[in-house]
């Protein structure tokens, strides 16, 4: 299968504007998207998804910064607004009126967040949006997934805090794999462990790492694939399985990734 | 006439007692903070009507769940015959509701099932709470006067159930030769009382009625000194919900205006001087008096039930963070200072909520997933206390962990929580390739 390859072009909201077009969406990548090792794979999928659709959309690039989550769960009130309202100020100079994220957190912090701050945007999700295309018939996922079981692990900001329980549940199942659930799944899912700051500093003293935790939630229903829709909770995921020596014949990953795969793309 | 007067001074002392515990602990909501407005009162009651009335909350643990709803919902009924009794009680007369017919047979007859059936799962929490180790009513916070509290409470109510039937029974037994309405449960007791005299079977009547109507009146009292304050403090609780999304955190509006001023030099000249006489409030929760009354009220609230701590990420994995705790702490740190505090508002006992009650690194433990406010059956919001806690820590201490205080720099410097240039957000587009389009 000697396919032909073709470069994936990802259009900069800044030079968009100078050459005087207007996306639909922004597409507000986020700082694991676009420095995490593992978690720009989500990204470059996502890109690939969105220039398969053809979908007019762009990135800030550069021009993008933290969205504050962290810092506003870490305490830190002054930095976050300073970051709200500068990121506020530069999409509303681009008129960007809908944003759509496949972080949680930014999903979170912007839906509800922001708008303190004068914000205005319609903020999606990239489960949303896939399950929208979907469910419209503009895409059609592979089966590529038959056979193989997926388990999917709640997002604490998607799920419990926002409600998106069906949708990424939805997204995975049209690919053709078999959803099996955790015991503790939607609403009682157990957190990854890495929000409100602990991605990035040691967790207190305790008996075991979160991330441990709920990976043998995962373990004891034994999946193929371990699906997830959060930049968080696919490192923590990804450490766990390594962890437990795992990372051999399970896989972790997101839903983006799950709909490229299956479109061989 | 000898009965009425002493049900009366009874009762007023019951009344008196409790307005004094009642205004003592209200008083306290003085020194807290935060605006008191009750808006969108639609949304209110529905919340009200779900989560209070309905128990719909207590239902994530099913089982155990549905018999805690058992008790509510027969405490409801049950409070109708309670009304009775005290004008009863007042005006000498007896069974005075009972001309309300159909609905007072109603009344009667599901409190008459509901008693047994809170008996029963009176006896069931007991059992769980004296002989099964269950862990969530474990844990550091929980000292051993709340687990007498606890058995207290539960032994209060069993009595008050076994009374309600002794005295439906002996009713029954007493007026056997007419109808009196329909009580399911206590007409198969009524023929296990053994008197068979009249006199004896009225002074059965009146020890349950008297038992009954007193242990209210002494259960009503103990309440506002036991975590059992719930009884009356949770339907208020529920109905003042915080209404903001789960997710979302309150902007801090002292920092909104400085921000402002840094961000907008035009502002900074706008500004009015004559704002100097503005107390300087401290930035987030470093003790009781810094809480928004929610969080008091919350705190009121909590009857410890562990529903919270038993979901706490943190807390599973063996850390210190236990989000009940934090809630008992607030309690405790309030009834300690709020007294001096109302008599000196400069008062300074060289202690404070935080460090003194709870320790930076059950905070620092936290990760916002909020599992313990999903899961609190009364709507008690953990995480914002947590937060503002983390807030005054960061914001008037700089005493976060050292690795986040790093994060801080590197959002501030690069605007990503790690030390990578702004430039690089555009490497992962680089030389990426993908399979060319099949034909759709």
């Amino acid at each position: 299968m000697e396919n032909n390859k073709q470069k994936v072009t990802v259009p900069v909201m800044a030079s968009l504007m100078a050459e005087g077009k207007k996306p639909d969406f922004l597409w507000w990548v986020g700082s694991a998207g676009a420095f995490d090792d593992r978690y720009k794979k989500v990204s470059q999928a996502f890109a690939k998804i969105l220039t398969y659709l053809d979908i007019n959309y762009a990135i800030l690039g550069t021009e993008e910064s933290s969205s504050g989550d962290v810092a506003r769960r870490a305490g830190n009130e002054m930095l976050f607004q300073m970051q709200a309202l500068t990121n506020i100020e530069l999409l509303k100079a681009y008129e960007i009126k809908k944003i759509i994220t496949c972080d949680p957190h930014v999903y979170n912090t912007f839906k509800h967040e922001y708008p303190d701050f004068g914000a205005e945007f319609e903020v999606i999700h990239h489960s949303q949006f896939l399950l929208d295309l979907i469910n419209k018939g503009k895409l059609i996922p592979g089966k590529l997934f038959s056979g193989k079981t997926i388990t999917y692990h709640d997002p604490c900001y998607l799920g419990r805090i926002n409600d998106i329980y069906d949708e990424p549940r939805k997204v995975i199942s049209s690919t053709g794999g078999k959803l099996i659930e955790m015991v503790r799944n939607r609403s009682f899912a157990l957190c990854c462990g890495a929000g409100g700051g602990q991605m990035f500093k040691e967790a207190e003293k305790g008996d075991k790492e979160v991330f441990i935790e709920r990976i043998e939630d995962v373990l004891s229903v034994n999946p193929d694939i371990i699906a997830t829709a959060c930049p968080y909770c696919m490192v923590m995921m990804t450490d766990g399985l390594k962890y437990k020596n795992k990372e051999e014949n399970k896989q972790v990953k997101d839903l983006a990734e799950l709909i490229a795969e299956s479109l061989e793309l | 006439m000898t009965k009425q007067i002493v049900f009366i001074i009874i009762l007023v002392l019951t009344i008196v007692v409790f307005a004094y515990s009642f205004l003592r602990i209200l008083r306290f909501f003085k020194l807290t903070k935060g605006k008191f407005k009750i808006d969108h009162l639609g949304k209110r009651i529905g919340i009200t009507l779900n989560v209070a009335f309905f128990q719909s909350k207590i239902f994530r643990k099913p089982i155990i769940g549905f018999l805690h709803a058992l008790v509510f919902w027969g405490f409801c009924v049950i409070l109708f015959g309670s009304i009775e009794m005290v004008i009863d009680g007042i005006s000498g007369s007896e069974r005075s509701l009972s001309s309300l017919g159909v609905i007072y047979d109603i009344f009667m007859a599901s409190g008459d099932i509901f008693a047994l059936l809170i008996a029963i799962a009176i006896l069931v929490f007991l059992f769980r709470r004296v002989f099964m180790k269950i862990k969530r009513f474990q844990g550091a916070e929980l000292k051993k006067k709340s687990k007498q509290d606890a058995n207290l409470a539960l032994s209060i109510i069993f009595l008050l159930m076994v009374s309600l039937l002794g005295m439906n029974s002996a009713y029954l037994a007493l007026v056997s030769d007419q109808y009196v309405g329909i009580y399911p449960i206590s007409t198969f007791l009524a023929p296990l009382i053994s008197a068979n005299d009249p006199t004896t079977l009225h002074i059965i009547h009146e020890t349950n009625w008297w038992v009954h109507i007193g242990l209210v009146f002494l259960f009503a009292n103990i309440l506002p000194y036991s975590k059992h304050f719930h009884v009356f403090m949770s339907i208020p609780n529920v109905f003042l919900s915080r209404l903001e999304p789960l997710g979302k955190i309150r902007t801090m509006e002292s920092i909104k205006k400085e921000v402002e001023l840094m961000m907008d030099p035009n502002a900074a000249f706008a500004a009015p001087a004559e704002n100097e006489e503005e107390t300087i409030e401290r930035f987030g929760v470093m003790d009781a008096e810094d809480t928004d009354w929610k969080n008091y009220l919350d705190s009121l609230t909590c009857t410890q039930c562990g529903r919270c701590t038993s979901v706490c990420p943190a807390n599973q994995t063996g850390k210190k963070l236990s989000p009940r705790k934090v809630f008992v702490d607030l309690r405790a740190r309030m009834k300690e200072k709020g007294p001096e505090l109302l008599k000196n508002k400069d008062y300074n006992d060289q202690k404070s909520l935080l460090r003194d009650y709870i320790a930076e690194e059950e905070l620092w433990a936290c990760t916002t997933c909020n599992a313990c406010a999903k899961e609190c059956p009364l709507n008690i919001n953990h995480p914002s206390l947590i937060v503002d806690m983390r807030r005054y820590l960061v914001l008037e201490e700089s005493a976060a962990p050292a690795e986040l205080n790093a994060v801080f720099t590197n959002i501030e410097n690069n605007g990503a929580p790690w030390q990578f240039s702004p430039e690089d957000r555009i490497l992962w587009t680089q030389d990426l390739y993908m399979n060319e389009k099949p034909t759709k």
